[in-house]
C-alpha cells in the first residue's frame, strides 16, 4: 500500500522529539479523526535551525511529519511556509488517495509552529 | 522471517481435507446439477449430500438450507427477504448497534425503502439486553438481527433467550453466525433461531460461498431470480465445488469443537494475560461469553494502523479498529456503540488466534507487541510517560 520512501520514514522517522526551548510550537489535528501531529521550531536570524515532532497516527501520518522535518530544516521562514501537503507527498514517492486526510496535516503543523513562533516574536517585540 | 497469521476472524486458509472434497467437482464432475446426465447427477449428489450433511450440523432439515455466496448474501437474502415478504403484517425491523455491516447496512437500507428500523445499544462488554430487545418489539415487528457473536470483539450474544422473546411476540427471528460456525455449537433449535446465516471462509472452507439456513414456514421474497434453484429462494447454477468445501469444513469444524476450543481458549486467555501486563492496555469485550479465539485491546496514545505496520514487519498479521484502517475518518462503529471514546477505539488491536497458532507463537508476539508499543508512545504527542 505505501511506497519505499514512506516505509523507510515510517520505520525510521527523522527528528521525532521535542526542542525543549523551542521558540515556535504548533499542534493539529485531533485525537476524534486519529491523527495529531505536534511540531517544534527553534528560529534563528529568520532560519529554521532545528525541527521536531511528535504524531499521534497511521504510517502516512508519521511519514509525512518526518518528511516535512528534513524539508524545512536550514530553509528561512518564507521558504518553510510555501512548503505544501502536495510536495511532502511527492518527496515520498505519493500517497494512497484514502490518505489524504492524514497526509495533509503536516503542512498545515508547520504552518502552525511558524504562525507561533511569530506571534511570540511580534510579543516580544512590542 | 517467520510469519505469523492472527486474523482469523478475516479469513481463515482452506484447510487440505477440504481442497481435497472440492478437486473433482472443477473438473472430472463438473455438471450442472440441474443436467438429467450422468454429470449432472453426480454433481446433484454432491450438492444434496453437502446439504444433508449441513442441515445435520445444524439440526435442521435439508430443505430449510439455501446456499449462498457469502455471509454477506446470507444476511441480505434473510433480512430483505422476510421483509419484503412480511411487509403487510408490519414494517419494524430490530437490531443492534455492533453487527457486521452486512446486517447493519441492510436493515439501514430498508430504512430508506419505507421500513422502520430500531437500533439496539450495547452495555461495555458489547452485550445486548433480552430485556431491551422485549421492550422494542411492538405488534408491528416483523424481524429481529442480532449477531451471535461478534466479529470485532468476540462477545458472544444470549441468542437462545432472545430468540424465545422473539418468538413470543411473533416475529422472526435471524442470527448472523459467521463467527461462530467454527467453535460455537449451532443447533437452530436450541438458538430459537428462525434464519441463521455462516460463511465457508471463516472455518477454513473457500471464499465466496456460505449457507442460510430458512426455518420451514418462514417466507422469503428472493432477490436471485433466475432459473428457480434452491426451492426458488436463491437461482443460479450452483457452486458445486464451492458447496461440497463448505460442507466438508463446516464438518470438520465442529467435529474438533471439542479439542479446539479449549486449546484456543486456553491460547487466548494467555495472549490477554500477557498484553495487559504493558501499562495503560485495556481488553474489549466479555471476558466470560468470548470467542475462543478472539482478543482485542487498546493501548492508549498509539494509533492502531502503525501499530499494525510495525506488526507486519516483523511477520505479524493482524487487524484494528482504527479510523486510519477503515478508510473513514470514524473508528469501529462497535467500539464507539460499547461506549469507548474515539481516542481509545484509534489504538485498538484485533489479535484472532486459529487452527495454525501454536504457543510459541502467542509468546513470540507477546515479545514482540510491548517494544512497539512503547516506541509509538515515545512518538506521540499524548504519552506524557
Ligand atoms: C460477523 C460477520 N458477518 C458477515 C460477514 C460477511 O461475510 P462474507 O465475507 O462471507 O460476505 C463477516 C465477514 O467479514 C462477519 O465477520
Ligand atoms: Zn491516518
Amino acid at each position: 500500500m505505501y511506497s519505499d520512501r514512506v516505509m523507510d520514514h515510517f520505520t525510521n522517522p527523522r527528528n521525532v522529539g521535542e526542542i525543549p526551548d523551542a521558540n515556535g510550537v504548533g499542534e493539529v489535528g485531533n485525537a476524534r479523526c486519529g491523527d495529531i501531529m505536534k511540531m517544534w521550531i527553534k528560529v534563528e536570524n529568520n532560519v529554521i535551525t532545528d525541527i521536531k515532532f511528535k504524531t499521534f497516527g497511521c504510517g502516512a501520518a508519521i511519514a509525512t511529519s518526518s518528511m516535512i522535518t528534513e524539508m524545512a530544516k536550514g530553509k528561512t521562514l518564507e521558504e518553510a511556509e510555501q512548503i505544501t501537503n502536495q510536495q511532502v507527498a511527492e518527496a515520498l514517492e505519493g500517497l494512497p488517495p484514502v490518505k489524504m486526510h492524514c497526509s495533509n496535516l503536516a503542512a498545515d503543523a508547520l504552518t502552525a509552529a511558524i504562525a507561533d513562533y511569530k506571534k511570540r516574536a511580534a510579543g516580544t517585540s512590542a | 522471517m517467520k510469519r505469523i497469521y492472527m486474523d482469523h476472524a478475516a479469513t481463515t486458509p482452506v484447510r487440505p481435507e477440504v481442497l481435497e472434497a472440492m478437486l473433482p467437482y472443477f473438473s472430472a464432475e463438473f455438471g450442472n446439477p440441474s443436467s438429467v446426465y450422468s454429470w449432472g447427477r453426480s454433481a446433484r449428489k454432491a450438492l444434496e449430500g453437502a446439504r444433508d450433511q449441513v442441515a445435520a450440523l445444524l439440526g435442521a432439515s435439508p430443505n430449510e438450507i439455501v446456499f449462498t455466496a457469502g455471509g454477506s448474501e446470507g444476511a441480505n437474502l434473510a433480512i430483505k427477504g422476510v421483509a419484503w415478504a412480511d411487509q403487510n403484517r408490519g414494517r419494524h425491523i430490530i437490531t443492534s448497534a455492533i453487527e457486521h455491516h452486512a446486517v447493519l447496512d441492510t436493515v439501514l437500507w430498508l430504512e430508506t425503502q419505507g421500513f422502520e428500523v430500531t437500533i439496539l445499544p450495547v452495555d461495555e462488554y458489547g452485550l445486548v439486553s433480552p430485556a431491551q430487545v422485549e421492550a422494542a418489539l411492538r405488534p408491528d415487528t416483523i424481524l429481529v438481527s442480532i449477531m451471535h457473536a461478534n466479529n470485532e470483539v468476540g462477545t458472544i450474544q444470549p441468542i437462545s433467550e432472545i430468540g424465545a422473546i422473539v418468538r413470543r411476540h411473533g416475529a422472526r427471528f435471524h442470527t448472523d453466525a459467521v463467527q461462530t460456525a467454527g467453535s460455537l455449537d449451532l443447533k437452530v433449535d436450541a438458538l430459537n433461531v428462525d434464519l441463521l446465516s455462516i460463511s465457508a471462509h471463516k472455518f477454513y472452507g473457500p471464499k465466496g460461498v456460505g449457507a442460510l439456513y430458512v426455518r420451514k414456514g418462514v417466507r422469503l421474497s428472493p432477490h436471485i431470480h433466475g432459473g428457480g434453484q434452491e426451492k426458488r429462494r436463491r437461482s443460479g447454477t450452483e457452486n458445486v465445488a464451492g458447496i461440497v468445501g463448505l460442507a466438508k469444513a463446516f464438518e470438520l469444524a465442529q467435529a474438533e469443537r471439542e479439542t479446539e476450543v479449549p486449546r484456543l481458549t486456553r491460547l487466548r486467555d494467555r495472549l490477554i494475560e500477557g498484553l495487559q501486563r504493558i501499562p495503560n492496555t485495556r481488553v474489549n469485550g466479555s471476558l466470560d461469553s468470548r470467542l475462543p479465539g478472539n482478543v482485542n485491546v487498546c493501548f492508549e496514545y498509539i494509533e492502531g494502523e502503525s501499530l499494525l505496520l510495525n506488526l507486519d514487519l516483523r511477520g505479524i498479521a493482524a487487524s484494528s479498529g482504527s479510523a486510519c484502517t477503515s478508510g473513514s475518518l470514524d473508528p469501529s462503529h462497535v467500539l464507539l456503540a460499547m461506549g469507548l471514546s474515539h481516542e481509545i477505539a484509534h489504538g485498538s488491536l484485533r489479535l484472532t488466534l486459529g487452527r495454525d497458532n501454536t504457543e510459541e507463537d502467542v509468546d513470540f508476539v507477546l515479545q514482540e507487541i510491548p517494544g512497539i508499543v512503547e516506541r509509538l508512545r515515545s512518538m506521540s504527542p499524548l504519552y506524557q510517560g
